[in-house]
């Protein structure tokens, strides 16, 4: 089939592990954006989510830093945290490596990517998930973009990647939805956590929405750093998510921030038929 | 300065239990395993959370080694302003980018 949906949305484990101590209005709204974009995946009668996220040192490590790399395994585990903790309970996710395969056969014409066929989720997959596929029905593809470990991945060659999957989802006969997590400024784990820059972040998610291209593209990692802390480097996850729904543009079902969440929660739709 | 072996010790205690079981029953068995200075050594076994922040190991793979010490959040925040206070910026990794001082 093709693209059934595409959109992005927040992953702070705080969101589970946290949750109830934030403004009750505002985790409701957060709550019902989510369920919007839950419903949203299923209407579009996805067969498999495509998950494009930023993984924190639970898989990979700078002995062998991947720049991109897709899941081929033949089912996931997570989460990798405690689970006491994060409040998901772990489980086990479905996949499609046959799917995986098709994909990662198509985007490596014009993309490195790695593949790796075990993979166990963190906060950056898991948390999503819990909103948007709370029975784990749907097959999950991972994609990782290294956005922790420097050199990170360059915007550049996040926008290809973005190319490359729409080129490979559109050539299967699955329909695909697409999401991208994380990606607004925070300085996660560091004396700077809790700190939140969100003129910045309405900035970042009006050029996300509306495809800027050149915009997204000229975003200067040093600048990015002063101005939105480390953890914005994981904007790469929604400009993948922007080249591959660039013909649409897209709507914001929330932007909020949420200083017990340590970040400024967004939730978008970028592209749906 | 070997921050990478700093970084992978605590890597695997993290994803690995039969290294986290090792590194508890005789520390100095495992830490012979990796490449590292007095100064890191001292750092690890001590713990000074403060200190490993600003050698360069990144918050992703410290706070949990921070909680596995008996560290809550607030204390795990305040040490690596304490480390800054005490040590200095940053000296190698992601946040030494700037200046290594963050937006303190």
């Amino acid at each position: 089939m093709s693209l059934v949906y595409a959109g992005t949305c927040c992953h702070s484990p705080a969101i589970t592990s946290r949750g109830e101590m934030a403004d009750p209005i505002v985790r409701a709204q957060l709550l019902a954006a989510f369920e919007r974009q839950r419903q949203a995946i299923e209407d579009a009668e996805a067969d498999a989510i495509i998950m494009v996220s930023s993984e924190h040192f639970a898989n990979f490590f700078m002995d062998n830093m991947p720049t991109f790399s897709i899941g081929m395994a033949d089912e996931y585990e997570g989460p990798i945290e405690d689970p006491n903790w994060l409040k998901i309970p772990r489980t086990t996710i479905p996949a499609n490596p046959d799917l995986s395969l098709r994909i990662i056969k198509d985007v490596i014409q014009t993309v490195d990517v790695c593949f790796s066929q075990e993979w166990k989720f963190d906060h950056g997959m898991a948390v999503p998930l819990h909103f948007l596929t709370p029975n784990y029905e749907t097959a999950i593809i991972p994609v990782n973009i290294n956005c922790q470990a420097l050199p990170i991945s360059p915007l550049q060659r996040c926008w290809e990647l973005g190319k490359a999957l729409r080129k490979a989802i559109d050539a299967a006969p699955e329909r695909i939805a697409l999401i991208g997590t994380g990606g607004t400024s925070h300085w996660p784990c560091t004396p700077d956590s809790g700190k939140i820059n969100n003129e910045w972040d309405r900035e970042l998610i009006d050029h996300l929405i509306n495809k800027r291209k050149d915009a997204l593209l000229a975003y200067c990692d040093e600048k990015v750093y002063q101005d939105a802390g480390p953890g914005a480097f994981e904007m790469r996850t929604s400009v993948c998510i922007a080249a591959a729904s660039e013909e649409q543009s897209g709507e914001v079902w929330f932007c909020e921030p949420i200083p017990i969440y340590a970040t400024t929660c967004c939730i978008t739709t970028l592209f749906q038929l | 300065m070997s921050l990478y072996y700093v970084q992978k010790l605590l890597y695997h205690l993290n994803r690995d239990p039969a290294q986290k079981q090792r590194f508890d029953d005789n520390k100095d068995i495992v830490l012979a395993e990796y490449s590292l200075t007095e100064e890191e050594l001292h750092a690890l076994k001590k713990p000074d959370i403060g200190l490993l922040y600003v050698l360069g190991v990144n918050g992703q793979i410290l706070m949990h080694y921070a909680t596995m010490n008996g560290y809550d959040w607030p204390q795990y925040i305040q040490s690596m302003r304490d480390g800054v206070t005490e040590h200095g910026p940053v000296r190698e990794g992601l946040y030494a980018m700037i200046d290594g001082k963050g937006a303190l």
